[in-house]
């Protein structure tokens, strides 16, 4: 029996209602002041206008899991290949995110249960460094495919990322080759890979193991793209469309396979499965 | 891109070697014998040429490999045996800026790619200045999948500032062409080998770089990002790009110190462009002696190798952090 670990429990537990009570938050989009007890209850989305707040990897997998969750890969943690240092050092950036985020890095990777089915789940979270790709997410995800490959399971890795890592230069840019190799060696083996692109996917990691699933799934509103809106902007020298490199346009583009509300995001990844199992669904 | 720091430099030079060869033409025609002021002007250039070029700041590398006289991908291809161009992705159109087809390399039939940057600005225009839009890395997954089922060893050369950050690059799905490349180039049954022989920036680059064994010239670069894009993405200010290439360890020897490079193929003094001819003998037969090697393996061999080799890539430590999970 796997050990719920304590922030999972937290947020299962009779207080969770209370988490964060305190706090307002405005929303981004249509700039409605809300309460975060009511926003965490929407699944993080705006009761006003469906903006899809950015969601912390740990309130992702609560809304995900029916139960337990076991995480893998938590002892992996960051080096400084490039000792790097601009206004900071990268180690100081690192520790500075680690206690604004709670995370140990920009993934948090495990199994657990969705409607049933046993599933690894990668989630990435835009809070930890942009959601950047060094090694550790790398590793984390690399080493997930290879125990789900071991375990016959499928695999759902919800992206959140601003690209690869800088301060670990060209070791950054090589995950793209690790979790390339792994996510075929899972793949080939006759498994099922689904992404879920949230805001914001680009670079390294759309570049990457986001677009080499056999299902991939976006959340509405979710901008996802090669290259970022401001180097394209400065490129063509115009201004872009607001509608331009959103979840919405991917699927007219016929990039991805479907946008999805957060609210029903559960759900369409349980039929997903179901397909993925195959055979016959009703009797 | 304004000035080259490399091409300003050679202009002092180029004055020098023009009063050497008029020196010469004079003392063949006049009696007198000014071989010794001859002598003294050759040992000077020699120096300054020692002094400018001798070590190169990454920041200078950065702009060797700009250089526009640098041998592009189609100097190495055509030097080759024989080459026949094979073009388009077969959905939309032919990328310029991608080079690929069958060619013979000391008469082993092989299949070669890469990324081809313009010679002027006409040409460039034309090729994009070598950053291929999503139809050029569909055209070379395309030549990668071929170059697999017939068996055929694939040779790539690497020269990009990075994949093309358009409008239409977007639309046509730029990240799953790159995606999809790198899947094709990790299970391709047959020996890879890759040059980075000019820039080699970001996925763009690496698209055509997942290989058994991955050559570099002395002053080419191979960085995450294009320094103006990383001190773009850092700093907010692009023009900090000189700080950025001395931090992001993007030169052949650091790059062979983090095991990403297996092989650095030397330059003439003062770059390769100084002796195209000789640098690019020397690149083809050091390619040539990698795909001999590898092809004495059998694919499962290769691709476990392959997989190992990317599977072992970055640094990190095992440490037990305190029980996580935020607010």
């Amino acid at each position: 029996m796997m050990q719920m670990p304590d922030w999972l429990r937290a947020r299962r537990g009779k207080d969770a209602e209370g988490r964060d009570a305190a706090l307002w938050t405005k929303c981004p989009k249509c700039g409605e002041v809300l309460y975060r007890r009511d926003l965490a209850a929407n699944a993080f989305v705006c009761p006003r206008c469906a903006h899809h707040f950015r969601m912390s990897a740990f309130d992702r997998i609560s809304s995900i899991v029916d139960g337990d969750f076991a995480e893998i890969g938590a002892d992996i943690a960051p080096g400084d290949p490039l000792g790097w240092s601009d206004k900071k050092s990268y180690p100081a950036k690192l520790r500075g995110d680690r206690e604004k985020s709670g995370l140990s890095e920009a993934v948090v990777c495990g199994f657990g249960q969705i409607g049933g089915f046993d599933v690894a789940l990668a989630v990435m979270d835009f809070h930890f460094r942009g959601g950047t790709m060094g090694t550790v997410v790398g590793e984390r995800i690399a080493l997930l495919l290879e125990e789900a490959r071991k375990r016959k399971v499928p695999c759902i890795v919800f992206t959140a990322s601003g690209g690869a890592r800088m301060e670990e230069g060209m070791l950054a840019l090589m995950q793209m080759a690790k979790t390339t190799a792994a996510v075929t060696r899972f793949t080939e083996d006759g498994n099922f890979f689904m992404t879920v692109l949230t805001d914001p996917t680009t670079g390294g990691v759309s570049a990457s193991f986001a677009f080499q699933a056999d299902v991939i799934v976006a959340e509405s509103r979710a901008m996802i793209g090669f290259a970022g809106r401001r180097v394209i902007e400065q490129t063509i020298r115009q201004k872009l469309p607001d509608q331009f490199q959103t979840a919405e346009f991917l699927l007219e583009k016929g990039a991805i396979d479907m946008v999805v509300d957060r609210h029903a995001l559960k759900d369409t990844l349980v039929r997903l499965l179901e397909y993925a199992r195959g055979g016959v669904l009703r009797a | 891109m304004s000035g080259n720091l490399i091409v300003e430099r050679e202009r002092g030079l180029l004055e020098l070697e023009r009063r050497i060869s008029e020196l010469r033409a004079a003392n063949a025609t006049q009696p007198v014998d000014m071989s010794s002021e001859i002598a003294a002007l050759e040992a000077k250039y020699q120096q300054i040429l020692h002094e400018v070029f001798g070590t190169l700041s990454p920041w200078e590398k950065v702009h060797m490999a700009r250089h526009p006289g640098r041998p592009t991908s189609l100097d190495y291809i055509s030097a080759l045996e024989r080459f026949d161009e094979l073009h388009g992705d077969r959905q939309f159109r032919d990328d310029p800026a991608i080079v690929g087809g069958f060619a013979l390399m000391s008469g082993r039939a092989i299949v070669t790619i890469g990324q081809q940057r313009g010679r002027d600005t006409k040409e460039n225009l034309r090729r994009n200045f070598g950053m291929p839009a999503p139809e050029g890395y569909r055209k070379v997954r395309r030549l990668a999948h071929v170059a697999s089922r017939l068996n055929l060893p694939i040779v790539t050369f690497v020269d990009t500032k990075g994949a093309d950050p358009g409008i239409s690059s977007e639309e046509h799905a730029q990240s799953e062409a790159i995606a999809m490349c790198l899947h094709e180039f990790s299970t391709a049954r047959v020996p890879i080998v890759a040059t980075v022989i000019g820039e080699g920036g970001s996925g763009g680059a690496l698209a055509l770089a997942i290989a058994d064994s991955v050559l570099m010239l002395e002053h080419s670069t191979y960085s995450v990002a294009s320094p103006e894009g990383c001190a773009a993405i850092l700093w907010s200010d692009a023009s900090k790009a000189e700080e950025a290439a001395s931090r992001l360890k993007l030169t052949a020897g650091d790059l062979h110190d983090f095991g990403i490079v297996d092989e650095i193929v030397p330059e003439p003094l003062g770059g390769a462009h100084r002796d195209v001819a000789a640098v690019v003998g020397r690149t083809l037969s050091a390619i040539e002696m990698s795909v001999t090697r590898l092809s004495a393996l059998s694919p499962e061999e290769l691709l476990e190798e392959r997989y190992r080799k990317y599977r072992r890539l970055g640094t990190w430590h095992a440490e037990r952090m305190e029980p996580i999970g935020g607010r």
